[in-house]
């Protein structure tokens, strides 16, 4: 029994692990549409993560939880650069300010000598794994809670529902929509050193901008009701491969169609009911 | 004038080449209801724009109990004390009506983001202080039984009197109401008379917006007439629907002009 539990586990770890850090993506994309912003610079933040904590435990040595803290902190300090003169403004610029960040970081990481160039950077120590995947996964679950179900998740909701409303209830927006753009870069930063330190090799075209919409389609499809939502959108899109897999040729055939029914007949995603604002019984 | 509240002066806004208000300048008595009336595009939604920092303006400026609001952002605004309404209702629809109004006491809920993530008892109080408060407004607007409706889906006088709750949970010193009456049957209408004296008996300052002559002449104490984005007059209600330029402004020079034959 435990021998299988083990093949099991030897057989899937790559994909538990994917379904771990891709849960964590969808949750920092997740905070960024909360307050009814796009960003599609998720992919860019998880890449700064990834690389600054791999530079860092490979290069210099040093201890994972301090790489983990350097890897949310980087790709906040971006997040804040990026954000502070664009979310000002409404409408779409924060999204295209995250498209061309995601561009020159790509670019910037491939003819990095230092960082491997487009080689990439191999032989990371895998220092992350079950315990700090769903760790940090469940903490981050319970955070953003907590977070819903208060006065600052009512004013989220309420940028969400109608900016100008929500200006005139006395909410600070752009503290808010900045804020929320901040703690999305930490959280995908964290993310991208957990992939780093689990896969032992990261490239400079995997954080481009194929990989934030992938990003982005997590949390569309599951729903952004409640922070459960993206959640179970990471893990239906990282599964649903490897269960097509029978199907062999067609399978991203019927991958495409399955979110293309959901996205037609479900557009409040697969879990469309929104939680409660309110965090003490009424 | 040391009792006004909301004093607007020389308010001047243009878009492009038009020039949606020119040089308004008048003043809110506290404690009073103030009606700003004037034909369709005569610039009074422009000018609760203005008063609420929606739109900037050109030139001019407004004063909140003496401390000028100009280049204040909407929220800077209503720390200072001013609430409005919208004249198309603008609702958080997902929101139950209880959800409405504790985001509309967003400034008077004091909850760190510590005692959030750790659910303190300290945020379990002042959550709970916010439902209080909450519930009290819904009874006074008269929806305590719409509390866990969700806003969008309350019938249209509710929604009006929902925004009304939601503005008045950040406890505002002047509450500005646009159009507070449009899409209301009668007897709404009524109950909506009734709710505004009741504020106005509390010490509230209100400013509002509103086409129905009766609900006006009904409730204000003083009334400023706008007519092409400029004021043409100002004064009690008896006195401005007599004077000449306002029944011009509303009914043509011909039928102004039968009026002052038959008086």
């Amino acid at each position: 029994m435990m021998h299988t539990l083990d093949n099991f586990l030897f057989t899937y770890q790559s994909l538990i692990y994917a379904l771990g850090v891709n849960s964590l993506l969808a949750l920092s994309m997740y905070v960024v549409l909360a307050v009814g912003q796009l960003s599609l610079g998720q992919a860019a933040f998880m890449g700064v993560g990834a690389y600054s904590s791999a530079l860092l435990t490979l290069k210099f040595g040093v201890p994972f939880p301090v790489a983990l803290v350097v890897a949310a902190a980087a790709p906040s300090l971006l997040a804040f650069v990026i954000g502070a003169p664009t979310l000002r403004l409404s409408g779409v610029y924060l999204a295209i300010a995250t498209i061309g960040l995601g561009e020159v970081l790509r670019i910037f990481f491939l003819n990095w000598d230092y960082a491997g160039g487009a080689l990439g950077l191999n032989g990371i120590p895998e220092l992350a794994g079950f315990i700090w995947i769903f760790g940090a996964l469940t903490i981050a679950l319970a955070g953003f809670v907590a977070i819903c179900r208060s006065r600052v998740g009512r004013a989220m909701e309420a940028i969400r529902a109608d900016e100008a409303a929500a200006g005139v209830m006395g909410v600070n927006l752009p503290a808010y929509k900045l804020g929320a753009l901040v703690v999305s870069a930490a959280i995908a930063g964290v993310a991208g050193a957990f992939n780093a330190h689990v896969s032992s090799f990261i490239g400079p075209n995997e954080y481009g901008f194929d990989a934030a919409v992938t990003i982005l389609s997590f949390a569309l499809l599951g729903g952004i009701g409640s922070p459960f939502g993206p959640v179970i959108g990471a893990l239906v899109l990282t599964a649903l491969p490897e269960a097509l897999r029978p199907l062999h040729d067609y399978r991203l055939v019927i991958n495409g169609l399955i979110i293309v029914c959901v996205v037609i007949y479900l557009p409040g995603g697969l879990l469309p009911w929104r939680i409660s604002r309110i965090g003490a019984r009424k | 004038m040391s009792d006004a509240l909301l004093e607007v002066a020389e308010l001047t806004v243009r878009f492009g080449g038009l020039i949606a208000l020119s040089g308004v300048t008048f003043s809110v008595t506290k404690g009073s209801v103030h009606g700003l009336i004037g034909p369709n595009g005569a610039g009074k939604t422009t000018a609760f724009n203005l008063i609420s920092g929606m739109t900037a303006p050109s030139s001019g400026t407004v004063r909140l109990g003496g401390a000028t609001l100009d280049g204040l952002p909407t929220y800077a605004r209503t720390a200072r004390g001013l609430a409005r309404t919208f004249q198309n209702i603008r609702m958080f629809r997902e929101m139950s009506a209880l959800e409405n109004v504790m985001a509309g006491a967003h400034l008077g809920t004091a909850e760190s983001l510590g005692a959030i993530l750790c659910r303190l008892p300290a945020f379990r109080a002042q959550e709970k202080q916010a439902i209080k408060w909450a519930r009290e407004i819904l009874s006074l607007v008269g929806l305590a039984d719409q509390a866990e409706r969700p806003g969008g889906d309350l019938a249209y006088g509710d929604q009006r009197r929902l925004e009304i709750a939601r503005a008045l949970a950040s406890d505002p010193k002047l509450l500005m109401l646009d159009e507070p009456a449009a899409g209301m049957n009668p007897s709404e209408k009524l109950g909506l008379i009734d709710l505004i004296k009741k504020l106005r008996a509390r010490g509230l300052t209100l400013l509002l917006v509103e086409h129905d002559m009766h609900f006006v002449m009904k409730l204000c104490d003083r009334i400023t007439v706008l007519n092409f984005g400029a004021k043409i007059a100002e004064g009690a209600p008896l006195d401005v629907r007599t004077t000449p330029t306002v029944i011009e402004a509303y009914l043509g020079t011909k039928v102004a002009r039968g009026l002052e034959v038959k008086a």
